[in-house]
């Protein structure tokens, strides 16, 4: 905007105030209107949906994955969408960075003096992309489900095993069948390529980023194991079933 | 048989209700003494403080023609403010924040008090209707065109005002401190913990150390009770301010009509 172009708006800015209605009382009704809308919307959602206290925290837990509040849902998927590690820093701190620095920056980008959506379509589309990309991430997020369920027919040997892999948080990185993270390496067919004792070991002793399940008892590790190296694929893991039933 | 009943003693002259002077002004009645009560006692604060004028300025200034319920989301996010605000003290008065006791508070607040659930249930959803209406109204002024010139400096404040709308919302999820709370703050602190540069002293700071201990719950208290509030109160304040001196923007699509007269004359 040049310095005729702003002191033609303000000039068109004056006649249109000139021509409005006190602030009091016409704006300040609406607002009230509004206000009572909102006051009315939160005590609603208070009544109807409560104030729900989950169980007490408790640090010695290994089984618990955390889910962010929905609002944080898009970071959250941002960070599954993007899956080498060395970009996991990007996704984390980089892209809200990113976006936030655009945000400030906003006014001093688009300096034009158009302000019609209709006749401003690159501001207009960037930011229809915004909200829905932001809100398709929402969604993903939500739909993602509980991490700590494994969606999968298992012979009845293996469900404790299952259960328990479900509950000991391994989905929040490790893929198994249809649920579960891509931070680490997907799991469904895991049992193709490691052993039993390879898998134990793994587990005691595994690399860096995983937490050890050295200290998991005994049993629950065994049913974890087997479990896991039950995990051939989809099509193995059925003719198993199919023998299973068989004999 | 009746009494004679005597005379009732004259009032003394001071006493007695003085006769109105010729051509002077009616006395006043009750509802008019009150209503001059009531101009001394805006006059005596306003010959000290001087806030008619301000008070004037903001409340009778024109918002241009045009203006629709668009224009309602910024004070409905305020509002929303204001009831974080409420619920928020009522809540600090049965709330203790220490890593061993929290819980317990928390649980008493939602089980035991009087309307504790209802209370904490609007908190914590007022905190979502809060987060919605701000976004809703960082959209209208998005697509509106409303950041561009001269009120770039109320969208910078309205950014700042999102972000600590942001930290609200983290700060404030670990204080029940429940399973899903404490996880997904020792997330959020190793999350931030990845960043470059300052990365690792923002999430030691957070947390209070290297690792999640008591100092983290009572600094993310203190952040999410005196810090933040204050800071979004002070900024409210003057994004307020802003819209007061350089008024709320017309729709887009207004255009103020010349007079015709003038335009003929122009050509």
């Amino acid at each position: 905007m040049n310095q005729r172009e702003k002191e033609e708006y303000l000039r068109e800015y004056a006649l249109l105030k000139a021509k409005g209605k006190p602030f009091f009382p016409y704006a300040v009704a609406k607002d009230a209107i509004m206000m009572a809308f909102v006051m009315v919307v939160i005590i609603t959602m208070s009544i109807v949906l409560g104030a729900e206290l989950g169980p007490k925290a408790d640090p010695t837990t290994t089984t618990y994955v955390p889910r962010p509040e929905w609002y944080f849902f898009f970071l959250f998927e941002l960070l599954r969408v993007i899956k080498p590690p060395e970009l996991v820093p990007f996704a984390t701190i980089g892209v809200p960075t990113i976006c936030m620095i655009l945000l400030f920056l906003l006014p001093f980008i688009d300096r034009g003096p158009e302000r019609r959506p209709e006749r401003r379509p690159i501001a207009t589309i960037a930011g229809i992309l915004i909200i829905f990309s932001m809100g398709y991430l929402t969604y993903l997020g939500a739909a993602a489900g509980s991490p700590n369920s494994i969606e999968m027919e298992v012979a009845p040997e293996y469900e404790k095993g299952k259960v328990v892999v479900a509950q000991s948080g391994c989905l929040a990185c490790h893929k198994i069948g249809e649920n579960g993270g891509d931070l680490g390496p997907h799991l469904t067919e895991i049992g193709a390529v490691l052993d039993k004792g390879a898998i134990r070991r793994t587990l005691d002793n595994p690399t860096a980023p995983m937490p050890s399940f050295a200290g998991l008892p005994e049993e629950k590790k065994a049913a974890m194991v087997d479990f896991l190296a039950s995990l051939k694929g989809e099509d193995e893991g059925r003719i198993q079933n199919d023998s299973g039933e068989e004999g | 048989m009746k009494l004679p009943t005597l005379p009732k003693p004259p009032l003394p002259k001071r006493f007695q209700e003085k006769p109105d002077r010729p051509g002077a002004a009616p006395k006043p009645t009750k509802l008019e003494q009150v209503r001059e009560g009531g101009i001394t006692a805006a006059d005596w604060l306003d010959e000290r403080a001087s806030l008619s004028g301000g008070l004037r300025w903001m409340m009778f200034r024109k918002v241009p023609k045009g203006t629709n319920w668009f224009y309602t989301l910024g004070s409905a996010t305020m509002f929303a403010f204001v009831s974080q605000a409420i619920t928020g003290v009522f809540l600090a008065m049965y709330y203790t924040p220490s890593a061993t006791q929290a819980y317990e508070s928390a649980r008493h607040i939602t089980n035991d008090v009087f309307l504790g659930e209802f209370v904490r249930g609007m908190h914590k959803w007022g905190s979502t209707v809060m987060v919605i209406l701000i976004f809703l109204h960082m959209a209208r002024t998005f697509f509106f065109g409303a950041y561009k010139y001269p009120r770039e400096l109320q969208w910078i404040i309205g950014v700042v005002l999102v972000i600590l709308t942001f930290v609200m919302s983290l700060t404030g999820y670990l204080l029940p401190f429940d399973q899903r709370s404490y996880w997904a703050t020792i997330v959020a602190a190793n999350i931030n913990g990845t960043g470059p540069f300052v990365g690792p002293f923002l999430s030691d700071f957070l947390r209070g150390g290297g690792d999640f201990g008591a100092t983290t719950l009572s600094r993310f208290y203190a952040i999410h009770m005196m810090l933040v509030p204050g800071l979004i109160a002070a900024l409210i304040g003057a994004h307020l301010y802003l819209v007061a001196r350089l008024g709320t923007t017309a729709p887009p699509w207004l255009r103020a009509d010349v007079d015709e007269k003038l335009r003929e004359e122009q050509v």
